[in-house]
């Protein structure tokens, strides 16, 4: 009889060492820190559609880890989602429900809708009950329109012109609240987008380097990938540290020879076999 | 003290031209007491992608048997190794399953995938991926790694020159954390071999 445990797991979570980890807690051992996405997200509805922003730090406590990271996620090709919060958690979520839409396009043979995405992506949230901890900005245009919403952690979400999430959102919304209108053109939405992003950027401690854009509209889509770059890197040298070879001390060297591909005609390929060497410090390599 | 502390650890992978490196302290300690100086916390998969795990000892030696288990079953099936990209996405899987009752170690993953081309990636301990096209950092010296590479880092490197970056940048960043040091292993993987060697440290 085979036990439940020798099975391969179905997917989902799996919750085996949360005893340990209740223990360790227990004799105080503090939790470490998760990759968090900082972050400022933004959305505006303008006259053609959705235009998203998010600024591209992603901290591991007070450290930078990532100082280019993708915040904007595809759902379909014609809906895309910003994510703040923690980082493992916005990326599981927005890719699991990516391949649940996928599967609905291949079962209906219709374009994905806005609501569709939404709705998979607050049940799943709110049946972890906050615990996974993604705030999301979602946007697309579908056969009904150019839609918004946000998702909060919790499972709660709104639909609205304009919106924003993160540790930055209030710098950006002051942003969007004094200067947004509706009836917006492409260029005008992507400035203002900018400005917000920007806005979080210089303004919020978890938002920083670049601007990433994306413009959806009926029937296409635009990823601006580093639209803008305000933070450049101005003070490397421009010569570099250069070591000399030979300044690192090393005790024992291996050196693998990874198979080496002959020809013999133009048709066949021998593969010669490895060879290994064990070189220490002092002898000669003999190589034959 | 964080679960991370517990036995310190400090990792490091670089790119250059066609070829990366992978270097990691080679101290195991319980606490404030040093147990081993020859850890080894770089693991082959296969020829040409390696997988560094910081973090509690226990769980990268456990991460790295269910990886090797699942990295066998996919080459029975496929009858190929993976790459690099696809163990990745593998490896993060594995972490977030545990999402609530997560494994204590962080990945730093190092392979050459189609036409040579170098690929590096890291993730937190919940499977978050970081992409990065220069140098990914781990364990308890990971502040000072991030220093030491952002400032040695040049892109292009060949091979001598990255070992040289990279076996600098570790011993620098070490000598400034208690929990890790006591030596270093740097692997350096180009098309053609795989070299790997122990480096000289202060061993205090």
């Amino acid at each position: 009889m085979v036990k439940m445990t020798d099975l391969p797991t179905k997917g989902g979570f799996s919750f085996d060492l949360c005893t340990r980890n209740q223990m360790l807690l227990d004799k105080g051992v503090q939790m470490p820190p998760f990759r968090k996405t900082g972050t400022t997200i933004v959305g505006l509805v303008f006259q053609d559609g959705v235009v998203l922003g998010a600024d591209t730090r992603a901290t591991e406590g007070p450290i930078v880890a990532d100082k280019n990271c993708e915040k904007i996620h595809f759902m379909a090709p014609n809906i895309y989602c910003c994510g703040a919060g923690t980082a493992a958690d916005t990326e599981a979520v927005t890719d699991m429900v990516s391949s649940q839409l996928q599967l609905h396009r291949y079962a209906t043979g219709r374009e994905s809708r806005v609501v569709t995405a939404l709705t998979l992506l607050k049940s799943h949230l709110f049946s972890y009950q906050g615990h996974v901890s993604a705030a999301l900005v979602l946007g697309g245009v579908d056969v009904t329109g150019p839609h918004l919403q946000t998702v909060y952690p919790h499972g709660s979400t709104d639909t609205l012109p304009f919106a924003t999430m993160g540790s930055g959102s209030l710098a950006a919304m002051s942003v969007f609240e004094s200067k947004y209108r509706e009836g917006l053109t492409r260029e005008e939405g992507i400035e203002l987008v900018a400005e917000a992003i920007c806005a979080g950027i210089f303004n919020d401690l978890g938002s920083g380097s670049n601007v990433d854009v994306c413009v959806i509209t009926k029937g296409q889509t635009e990823y601006l990938r580093n639209y803008q770059l305000p933070n450049p890197r101005t003070y490397i040298s421009s010569k570099g540290y250069s070591f000399v070879k030979g300044q690192t001390v090393f005790l024992e060297q291996l050196l693998l020879l990874v198979s080496k591909l002959v020809h013999v005609e133009a048709i066949f390929q021998l593969r010669v076999d490895e060879w290994q060497y064990r070189i220490n410090w002092g002898l000669v390599p003999c190589l034959c | 003290m964080s679960i991370f502390e517990y036995n310190g650890s400090a990792l490091v992978a670089m790119v250059g031209k066609n070829c990366f490196a992978i270097a990691s302290d080679r101290r195991l300690g319980v606490q404030l007491q040093t147990v081993a100086t020859d850890f080894q916390r770089v693991f082959k998969i296969h020829d040409r992608l390696y997988i560094g795990l910081s973090g509690l000892a226990t769980d990268a030696q456990t991460m790295y048997q269910k990886l090797v288990f699942r990295h066998k079953l996919y080459q029975l099936r496929e009858e190929r190794d993976m790459k690099p990209q696809t163990f990745a996405s593998l490896v993060s899987a594995l972490l977030y399953e545990k999402r609530f009752g997560p494994f204590f170690c962080q990945p730093v993953i190092a392979g050459l995938g189609d036409n040579d081309e170098p690929f590096i990636c890291t993730m937190d301990c919940l499977g978050a991926k970081e992409l990065a096209k220069d140098f990914v950092v781990s364990g308890t010296a990971s502040e000072s790694l991030y220093g030491a590479c952002e400032s040695m880092y040049k892109p292009d490197m060949e091979p001598e020159e990255l070992f040289e970056t990279i076996s600098q940048a570790l011993l620098s960043s070490v000598d400034r954390d208690c929990l890790s040091g006591w030596g270093g292993y740097v692997l350096l993987v180009t098309p053609t071999e795989v070299q790997e060697k122990i480096l000289k440290g202060r061993m205090d």
